[in-house]
């Protein structure tokens, strides 16, 4: 079932607070809010909170104090384990390196999310996990990598491998931290296009964090992390 | 089981760190499992030194040493057994058979056993063994004597060999040597790899023979000792024996008979039963088993604490993939019980390899084992004991597990999503 919400917002933080260490605040937002189906591009240099935000929003950082509603719901009521819950069904997770688990191959990195979380399997509409992964794959013109050790793969190929994993079962929020910045401009430029084809052809919310601030004209909308962050 | 399988093939991936892990549990466990193996092979082994045997008798005194004398041939009786209480008893209604021990002299540090006929077909032992010959046979005339396989490899004697006895027990040439008297090799005993190897075995004529004509334990005169040739088996008239070994007719005749030894008058017996005088020896020398047990445990140990040293050095490269199975929706929870599959798999495999393991070897070197040692190593299902190792070992594993796995868990909470490398 998807988490149907009347508003159209997908995300959104109000008077968040977060901080790794006592007195040692990395992010105080008074509000972000994020509509449904849209292309958001956050830019920041490095270490103004970028990688920390996603965590948040994704639920695997708590906050300190304030509310981060995704999909009508508040994060920071949840208990620990709905909450990675709620990540595994709702949201598609991209890192800018290293994606992969080393000893799985690409068919089998591709469906983990499928296997970790029930509800995110029955999303697949009945299709087997196998013809779900297929089907995605071949988009992202991975589909003959299937049983490669994806150690062999090159750089590009590996994050398109985590795209189809974080695409998989169409789940309402794609989040990519920085998934580009290890390839050159013309892979990156292919790499965004196939991620915004399946992001709207899975009507999926798409986070796009860089420093890089030429991908900004292709998205709908471009925040500064340090513009909102009253902690910066 | 998505997390099962998951731990399985990250161990299958660090192929060689898990082998060696695996390795050096399975090594701890056959060694643990292998001890515990001999030692039921020892006390199984000691308790069927004698077998068949319901009663050992000899004069009254301790009980372990008349077990000691008679069936170790260590020490020495205080007292002998008229030969006519034995017949008493060797002919007794309830009893099977009897054999006849004459102790007392020795050659060159063996023990000499006077007996009979019964000894080399009634005898037996680990449960129904025989007495059985390599060379020759059963000595037939007071003056032959036939050897065990350890005296026979020892002194390096053959068929024919003639050899001196001494009286008394000393090693080495002893001072009063009945040479005048030698004895012919007519038999070398097929080793048993128990104290029966270790001794010469004479008619009960022939131990009477050599003391023919001595008085007050003292050699007759030179010139005064009847000649050798003079001496036939029918003339001797046995006088004493040391013990007899007895097989009753039934069990409870056994014990029926022990009371009536015991009680016997006037001359003072006693009768053990093997199987219970043996068990009480085992027991005191029992605490060197315990001591090796001991000694595997650290071993074990050991091996465990390797594992938790591999695990706990792979963490950290394996951060990433923990914060990769966390953006997936895997939770610090799921974290944890993936890195104790990890150690507790690699408990169970070492655990089955290490049984194998000692299964296989023991199987394999059975017969020598047996043969060089006198040691029957039973290949039978583990004791209670045995499996209460394996199970501690497993336990243990995950256990050892939660350590590097609290340490992850730790690392998935304050990491969030940020990878440092
Ligand atoms: N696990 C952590 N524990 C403590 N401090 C952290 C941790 N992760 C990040 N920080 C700190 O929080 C701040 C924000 O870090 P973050 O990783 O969010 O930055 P970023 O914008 O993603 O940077 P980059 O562009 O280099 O990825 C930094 O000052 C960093 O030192
Ligand atoms: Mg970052």
């Amino acid at each position: 079932m998807r988490v149907t919400n009347t508003t159209g917002t997908a995300m959104q933080l109000d008077v968040v607070r977060f901080a790794y260490r006592k007195g040692r605040e990395v992010l105080r937002i008074p509000n972000l809010t994020i509509s449904a189906g849209e292309r958001l591009f956050i830019f920041g240099p490095s270490g103004s909170g970028k990688t920390t935000l996603l965590g948040l929003l994704a639920g695997v950082l708590r906050a300190g104090s304030g509310a981060v509603t995704v999909l009508g719901r508040d994060l920071t009521a949840m208990k620990p384990a709905e909450r990675d819950a709620f990540r595994g069904a709702h949201i598609g997770y991209i890192f800018q390196l290293f994606n992969l688990i080393p000893y799985l191959d690409v068919l089998d990195n591709i469906v983990l999310p499928c296997r970790l979380s029930a509800e995110r399997r029955r999303r697949l509409n009945g299709a087997s996990l196998e013809a779900a992964a297929r089907r995605v794959a071949e988009h992202l013109g991975i589909g003959a990598l299937m049983r490669e050790n994806v150690a062999r793969l090159s750089v590009g190929q590996q994050q398109r491998v985590a795209a189809a994993r974080s695409l998989i079962g169409t789940p309402e929020i794609v989040i990519a931290d920085e998934p580009t910045s290890s390839l050159d401009h013309d892979h990156r430029e292919k790499f965004i296009e196939l991620l915004f084809s399946e992001c709207r052809e899975a009507g999926s919310t798409l986070i796009f964090v860089s420093h890089d601030r030429t991908l900004m004209p292709l998205f709908d909308r471009c925040v500064s992390l340090p513009d909102i962050n009253e902690a910066a | 089981m998505l997390l099962l399988s998951l731990a399985y093939q990250s161990l299958r991936h660090r192929k060689l760190t898990s082998a060696l892990t695996v390795f050096s549990i399975a090594l701890s466990v056959a060694l643990l499992v292998g001890v515990e193996l001999v030692r039921m092979g020892a006390r199984e082994s000691f308790s069927h030194t004698i077998s068949q045997t319901d009663l050992i008798v000899g004069a009254r005194g301790g009980s372990l040493q008349l077990l000691l004398y008679a069936v170790f041939r260590m020490g020495s009786a205080t007292n002998n057994i008229t030969y006519e209480s034995y017949r008493q008893f060797a002919e007794h209604p309830a009893v099977e058979w009897t054999i006849p021990y004459s102790l007392g002299d020795s050659h060159r540090g063996f023990r000499v056993v006077g007996t009979t006929g019964d000894f080399y077909t009634r005898y037996r032992f680990r449960r129904d063994r025989r007495i059985e010959f390599t060379a020759g046979h059963a000595p037939e005339n007071v003056f032959q004597v036939a050897i065990g396989s350890d005296v026979a490899a020892a002194l390096g004697y053959r068929l024919g060999d003639a050899v001196t006895l001494t009286h008394g027990v000393s090693s080495g040439r002893g001072i009063l040597d009945h040479e005048d008297r030698p004895f012919k090799i007519c038999g070398i005993l097929q080793r048993t790899a128990t104290p029966v190897d270790r001794s010469l075995y004479v008619p009960l004529e022939g131990m009477e023979a050599m003391h023919l004509d001595w008085g007050d334990g003292a050699p007759p005169l030179p010139g005064e000792a009847t000649p050798a040739s003079k001496i036939h088996k029918e003339d001797m008239k046995i006088k004493q024996i040391t013990a007899f070994l007895l097989r009753a007719k039934s069990r409870i005749d056994t014990l029926r008979l022990q009371r009536e030894i015991n009680t016997n008058e006037p001359e003072a017996l006693m009768a053990v039963i093997p199987g219970v005088a043996l068990g009480e020896l085992w027991r005191t020398i029992g605490y060197a088993e315990d001591a090796l047990a001991v000694v595997t445990v650290f071993v074990l140990v050991v091996g465990l604490l390797g594992m938790l040293v591999s695990l706990y050095t792979s963490l950290n490269e394996r951060r990433r993939e923990m914060a990769i199975l966390r953006a997936i929706g895997a939770g610090p929870r799921n974290i944890v019980f993936l890195l104790v599959a990890e150690s507790g798999l690699l408990a169970l495999a070492g655990t089955v390899l290490g049984v194998a393991l000692v299964y296989g070897l023991t199987w394999l070197s059975q017969p020598a084992v047996e043969h060089h040692f006198g040691l029957f190593l039973p290949v039978v299902a583990p004791t209670p004991t045995g499996w209460a190792y394996m199970s501690a070992v497993v336990v243990a594993g995950l256990l050892i597990g939660f350590v590097p796995a609290v340490k992850a868990y730790r690392n998935a909470l304050a990491d969030g999503l940020g990878i440092r490398l």
